[in-house]
This record gives structure tokens, C-alpha cells and sequence, in this order.
């Protein structure tokens, strides 16, 4: 099993996720993260998500998507070629005496505290998927309550279409 | 107008003729409409499922959508089995199912069902209709979704408010869908490359499909053999597309194929597939399906390529755009050699059967053949029957063998029929169906016997589902489990209770006489109930999942069969 990021430019309408959703299913794809949003043209939406599957089978899944009525297009993206970014937010049930380990982190990865109480940090981070895993990773040792991925966003570098 | 009026309109607008149709509360509007409208006929249908097939069978016969309109909940649920049989086998259908009102939906409403959840894999593109202005849009889009391209069943739901409601009618001239293109000529370079594979083969074979028939290829396939002198072989669903009657066809491949197809397909050292999609009852075992011949697809779905079998050129496009275009590119080959080896296998093993011991289904089918001249329209339900029909009653023309392939849907064949005659009535339309098949649509007597349409229903009745005691006898031993058919009606006196002519044949010698009868009988449908052998086997056969090459010819005396591995 393989992770690719494949980017999808759909009509705005009913019913579309379930037809997506289906393709990957009935394939055999697990997915890992989705989000859709809509595009600059209000009658379309991009979705990009995140699937785990045989490299394969990934070319039928992308004709498979593409010959769906209400996709535009459907794309794989190659890291290399693309702007990949994640928002998470990390809720850590820390009282004041870890503050600054937590802190250190934050600063070191360019993050930021949105939230605090006495007994808890609420921490920001955009990046990498790889970033936010490593965060993911540090904040566990500390006390990690809580955690919120947006799902990876892509989009193709230079003028290239995503 | 209303919404209603709007679908009417629309329905008129695409020439449509034909409705299968039946009313309950959520379509009575449409219902109402109709009664407007006198060029649209309904037939009003039994049961929703027969309906679609109705409808299959009209679209399968002349090449026109087929349009069905039913009521919500279960009216809805029972379109199923005909949306996936239509969607297997790329038939263009039109099904409007009536809904529960929009403040309804979602709240469990009465005789409320999803549809358009429920449909969702089984059809190229549905609409629940929210908005009766949006109607004539989805009108005109649902008919250019289902017929262009690679042909589908579409489905729109239709809230009864919606469909109730006042609206705008402008009717569009043409569609706007911005994600769906569809490939019409092929691309030039990809033609040259598959002409050179062509040029450089000694051993070819063209393996003709469906989508040869949806495009209407029949034609230049045949300028195409004829031109390289290459043999051809047809699908199930391929038939008709190249004359079976012409010395070039090898009839049908695969797992009920003839033996000289089978044989042409191990042997070959170049195969191109012409609107076929390498299903697994063509390839047997995909790993071993011709290993060392190019492989050349042809089809218009690109997501068939490489989904089965990896060609070295794909040509995306229609068949007959994309034949004519090749053409001129090729020239004979230097086949000789390889003609003689498939004419040799022609002889040395022809589909046979035994002359002796009783009426036999082969024989039927085959006097059936010879007494239409291989003219008639054949429908079939599925099981031993189809594939015995598929081996003695030849095609010569598109159009003329309606088969649920993909799906493999029993119960199809009848009120196929009753479809196709009505859109052919000029044509001999005979259904071939199993004393299983006819069993589970067979309330459509009254439709049949309503319309008065000349169809012959020739039931093949072994009083067994043929092909699981067939397997049940191969594969497991002799352990006959739930295939034994004890309960079946006198059909002939079941005919009668409809008001539908009856034929009977128990023996081999009254075949000719009572076929010749049934088939000069045009006032109305009738039954021929042939009660042939109870045991008997479909031979050849390559077991699901063994290779081409491990085709049997019959049952092997000497040893015991292994399981097969694929599916079914």
C-alpha cells in the first residue's frame, strides 16, 4: 500500500462526495483525508484527498474518477511538482510547569499557542503532513489531549493546472 | 405548464413512443400528464422490474433510449435489477421515479426511498430534481448522458411537488457538462501505431463486443476482416456485429465459446479488441490469456484500459469512427496458413450434440435457427439456455441478440421481448427463456397478452436451473443443492389462464411441425414449452478462472474436475 494525494475539480452540486467515495471503495482505496472546498468559480469545487492504496491500481481510479459525469478532472500530484500544506490544532492538558517545553517545540517549528488556560495549550501548526506528524510525535510525549488535521491541500507549482 | 407537463414535453421532444410504465401516488401527476399526450404510448407493465427490461429490450432492439417511469419507494427499488443489468451492459435507459415531496425528504416518509443513494453504482448519472425549473435541463442532459458516449441508464428522481409545481419551460438545444467529453475519432498517432502492429501479424484475430453494436460498426468490421482477412470472433454481447454466418466468423469465445474461437484466441499472435472489455468470461485466467500476441483495444470508456488486460495500443474513441479511420492503413495480411489451421479446427470441432436419447434444447435451438433463417430477434434469460441459444441460433445482423451479459440478470429475456417487438414490429421476436428465468418476470403474460405483440416464448424447460446442476455435477460431486425446479406450472395451461396461445413439444420428432406452427402464429404471444432432458451440460467450457487453453470440450471421462477458482 502506497499514499498518493490526487486532486479532484468537481461540480458543486448534491451527491458528488458519495459518487467520489465510491470509486475508492468499490476499488479497494482507503482514504485518509479529504477536503473539499469550493473553487474560484463558485459552480465547481476542488477536492483533494488523501488515499492509501496498490500503485496499481491508482491510473483505473483516476479513469474511473475522471469518467464520473461530475468531474471535471481528476489528478495525481508528485510531491516534487506541488505546494502540499496541513493546518492541526493540538489540545495538551499541561499545567504551567511544562509551558516551556512546549514552547521550545512551538518556536522550532514555527507554530503558534491560539489558546491557553491554567491546565491547557491549544497549539497551531501549518506544513508539511511530515511536520505535523512529528509534532504530533513530540506533543505525545508531553500530554496531548486532543488533535485536529485539515487534511492535506494541494496545489501544482508554476502555472501548471491542479 | 407544471413540472409534469415540463417531463411530458421533454419525453415527446426525444422522440421517445414508449413508456413502460407503473403509477402510484408519488408519479400520479406524470401519470396525469400523460393522458395529454397521445403520441407517448404507456404500457402499462406488471411489475417495475419487468418494466426496465421492457425497456432494455426496446433500447437493445432499436438502438433508441428506453424510457421507464414508476412511483417512489418500492415502485423505485424494484428498478434496480434492470439498472444494473442496463449498466453492465452499456444500454441506454431513462428511468423517472416518482418521489415524496422535498419537505419529506429524509423524514421517512411514506413509500419515501433514497434512490438516488440506493442507484448510485449502478447507473452512468442520476438527478433527484429539486426544482421544476431545472426540469427541462436535466430532461435534455439525462437523454444526451444515456445515449452518447459509452451508453448508460440514467436516473431522475422526481418529487411529486416538484413535478406538481408551476415552471418555466425553456428548453435547452443543447447541454453544458463541463466533466463529460465524449471520444469520438481516436487519435492519429495511436491508429498508425495499431496499424503497424496489424501489418506485422500473421495470426490475427479481431475480438468484436458490444460496443461494436452501440456504435453501429457492423460494417467496417466487415470491411475490416475481410480486407486483412483476419477471423472474428463475437462476445455474448458482440453478436450480430460481425455476420456469424460468414466464413470469417469463428462464433462466440469464451467460457461457452466454440471450441475453433477458444483455440483462435491461444493461437493467435495478434488480438484486437473491438468495443470488448476483456471481461473474465472471455479471459479465463488473465495471467494467461494470450501471453505472447499484441494486444490492440479499441473502446470509448479510456477507464477500460489496462483495467484487465494492458494493451499495447489503446485507440479511445467510437469503433466505427475509429475502424473507418484505420482502414486505410492496412492492407491483407499474409494470414494463409492461419486461416487454414481455424477452418481445420472448424471442422474437427464443430458445438455438437447428441442426436439420441430424448428431446434435447440444442436441437430446438438449432431448428429454431434453421426454420428463421437466422433472422429472427432472440432474447434470452440466463443459464444453459442463453448459452445454447448463443452457440445454435446465429446472428447476421446487429441488434438481433438481446442477452443480459454483465449482469447476468434471470428473468430479462421475456419482457425483453415484449420490448423489442414493439419497437420492431415488422421482425420475428423470439424469447428464449429457462423454466427458472421465465418464472421470476412471467406476470407480464398480461402485458404481452395486452399489447398483442407476435412474440413466441420458447421455454426450454429441464425442470432443474440447468447450468447450477451443471456445476453442481462437475464441480461438486453430484451434490445437487437448490436446483431442482419440482413446482413448475403446466405452462401451457398457465398461457391459457392470460389468454395466451400454447405449444407443446415433448419429443424430437414434432420439433420442426410445432416450430413451423408457432412460429406462423401472429395473433398475439404465444408459449412453446419444449420439456427437454432433464440432465444436460453446456459444452465447451473453460472453468471460471482456468485458462483459454484448459477449455474442455466435454466432460472428462477419466477424472475428477477441481473446483474452479474464479467467481462464478
Amino acid at each position: 500500500m502506497e499514499e498518493f494525494t490526487i486532486s479532484i475539480y468537481v461540480n458543486n452540486k448534491p451527491g458528488v462526495l458519495m459518487r467520489l467515495s465510491q470509486t475508492f471503495a468499490r476499488r479497494g482505496y482507503n482514504i485518509d483525508s479529504l477536503v473539499v472546498s469550493p473553487a474560484v468559480d463558485h459552480q465547481f469545487s476542488r477536492i483533494t484527498v488523501v488515499v492509501q492504496g496498490g500503485p496499481e491500481t491508482l491510473d483505473q481510479i483516476l479513469r474511473q474518477l475522471n469518467k464520473l459525469v461530475d468531474v471535471v478532472h481528476a489528478s495525481h500530484h508528485d510531491p516534487k511538482q506541488s505546494v502540499e500544506r496541513e493546518l492541526a490544532i493540538f489540545k495538551l492538558l499541561i499545567g504551567p510547569e511544562k509551558r516551556s517545553e512546549v514552547l521550545q517545540i512551538v518556536d522550532v517549528f514555527r507554530a503558534k499557542i491560539v489558546d491557553i488556560t491554567d491546565q491547557s495549550l491549544i497549539v497551531e501548526s501549518t506544513g508539511s503532513s511530515s511536520k505535523i506528524d512529528a509534532m504530533e510525535k513530540l506533543f505525545n510525549t508531553i500530554g496531548l489531549k486532543e488533535m485536529v488535521r485539515s487534511g492535506k491541500l494541494v496545489m501544482a507549482r508554476g502555472t501548471n493546472k491542479t | 405548464m407544471n413540472g409534469a407537463q415540463v417531463v411530458v414535453e421533454a419525453l415527446k421532444r426525444e422522440g421517445v413512443k414508449y413508456i413502460f410504465g407503473y403509477p402510484g401516488g408519488a408519479c400520479m401527476p406524470i401519470f396525469d400528464a400523460l393522458l395529454d399526450a397521445p403520441e407517448l404510448e404507456l404500457v402499462l407493465v406488471r411489475h417495475e422490474q419487468g418494466g426496465t427490461h421492457m425497456a432494455d429490450g426496446y433500447a437493445r432492439a432499436t438502438g433508441k433510449p428506453g424510457v421507464v417511469l414508476v412511483t417512489s419507494g418500492p415502485g423505485a427499488t424494484n428498478t434496480v435489477t434492470g439498472l444494473l443489468t442496463a449498466q453492465m451492459d452499456s444500454i441506454p435507459l431513462i428511468v423517472l421515479t416518482g418521489q415524496t415531496i422535498t419537505p419529506n425528504l429524509g423524514k421517512d416518509a411514506f413509500q419515501e426511498a433514497d434512490i438516488f443513494g440506493v442507484t448510485m453504482p449502478v447507473v452512468k448519472h442520476s438527478y433527484l430534481v429539486k426544482d421544476a425549473n431545472d426540469l427541462p435541463k436535466v430532461m435534455k442532459e439525462a437523454f444526451h448522458l444515456a445515449t452518447t458516449g459509452r451508453p448508460g441508464p440514467v436516473l431522475i428522481d422526481l418529487p411529486k411537488d416538484v413535478v406538481s409545481a408551476e415552471c418555466t419551460a425553456n428548453f435547452p438545444e443543447n447541454t453544458d457538462l463541463p466533466g463529460y467529453e465524449v471520444p469520438m475519432k481516436g487519435n492519429a498517432d495511436d491508429i498508425v501505431r495499431a496499424a503497424d502492429i496489424i501489418m506485422e501479424s500473421r495470426r490475427p484475430l479481431l475480438y468484436v463486443g458490444a460496443g461494436a453494436v452501440g456504435s453501429g460498426a457492423s460494417k467496417e468490421v466487415l470491411e475490416l476482416a475481410e480486407k486483412l482477412q483476419a477471423p472474428v470472433t463475437t462476445t455474448l454481447l458482440g453478436k450480430g456485429a460481425f455476420p456469424e454466418t460468414h466464413e470469417l466468423s469463428v462464433g462466440m469465445l469464451g467460457m461457452h465459446g466454440t471450441a475453433y474461437a477458444n483455440k483462435a484466441v491461444v493461437g493467435c499472435d495478434m488480438i484486437m479488441a473491438i468495443g470488448a472489455r476483456w471481461d473474465d468470461r472471455i479471459t479465463g485466467k488473465v495471467s494467461e490469456f494470450c501471453p505472447t500476441a499484441s494486444k490492440i483495444h479499441i473502446d470509448i470508456d479510456p477507464a477500460e484500459f489496462g483495467k484487465i488486460i494492458q494493451p499495447d495500443v489503446s485507440i479511445n474513441g467510437d469503433a466505427r469512427l475509429v475502424l473507418q479511420e484505420l482502414i486505410p492503413h492496412v492492407h491483407k495480411l499474409d494470414s494463409g496458413p492461419w486461416l487454414k489451421s481455424v477452418a481445420s479446427w472448424k471442422k474437427k470441432y464443430p458445438l455438437k450434440y447428441p442426436k439420441r436419447g430424448g428431446l434435447r434444447a440444442q436441437y430446438v435451438l438449432d431448428e429454431l435457427d434453421r426454420l428463421s433463417e437466422s433472422r429472427g430477434i432472440i432474447s434470452t434469460d440466463v443459464g444453459q439456455h442463453q448459452m445454447w441459444a448463443a452457440q445454435f441460433c446465429k446472428s447476421s445482423r446487429e441488434r438481433q441478440w438481446l442477452s443480459s451479459g454483465g449482469a447476468g440478470t434471470m428473468g430479462y429475456g421475456f419482457p425483453a421481448a415484449i420490448g423489442a417487438q414493439l419497437g420492431c414490429p415488422n421482425d420475428l421476436v423470439v424469447a428464449v427463456v429457462g423454466d427458472g428465468g421465465f418464472q421470476m418476470t412471467l406476470a407480464e403474460l398480461s402485458t404481452a397478452a395486452l399489447q398483442r405483440v407476435p412474440i413466441k416464448i420458447l421455454i426450454i424447460d429441464n425442470r432443474y436451473l440447468g447450468m447450477i446442476r451443471q456445476w453442481q455435477e462437475l464441480f461438486f460431486d453430484q451434490r445437487l443443492s437448490g436446483c431442482d425446479l419440482e413446482g413448475n406450472p403446466d405452462f401451457v395451461k398457465l398461457g391459457e389462464a392470460y389468454g395466451v396461445k400454447g405449444f407443446r413439444i415433448r419429443r424430437a420428432g414434432d420439433v420442426t411441425k410445432v416450430l413451423k406452427k408457432a412460429l406462423a402464429y401472429n395473433d398475439g404471444p404465444c408459449i412453446i414449452h419444449a420439456e427437454v432432458v432433464k440432465e444436460d451440460n453446456v459444452f465447451p467450457m473453460i472453468p471460471a478462472g482456468a485458462a483459454v487453453k484448459d477449455m474442455l470440450i466435454e466432460k472428462p471421462k477419466d477424472r475428477k474436475l477441481e473446483k474452479p477458482v474464479g467467481s462464478t
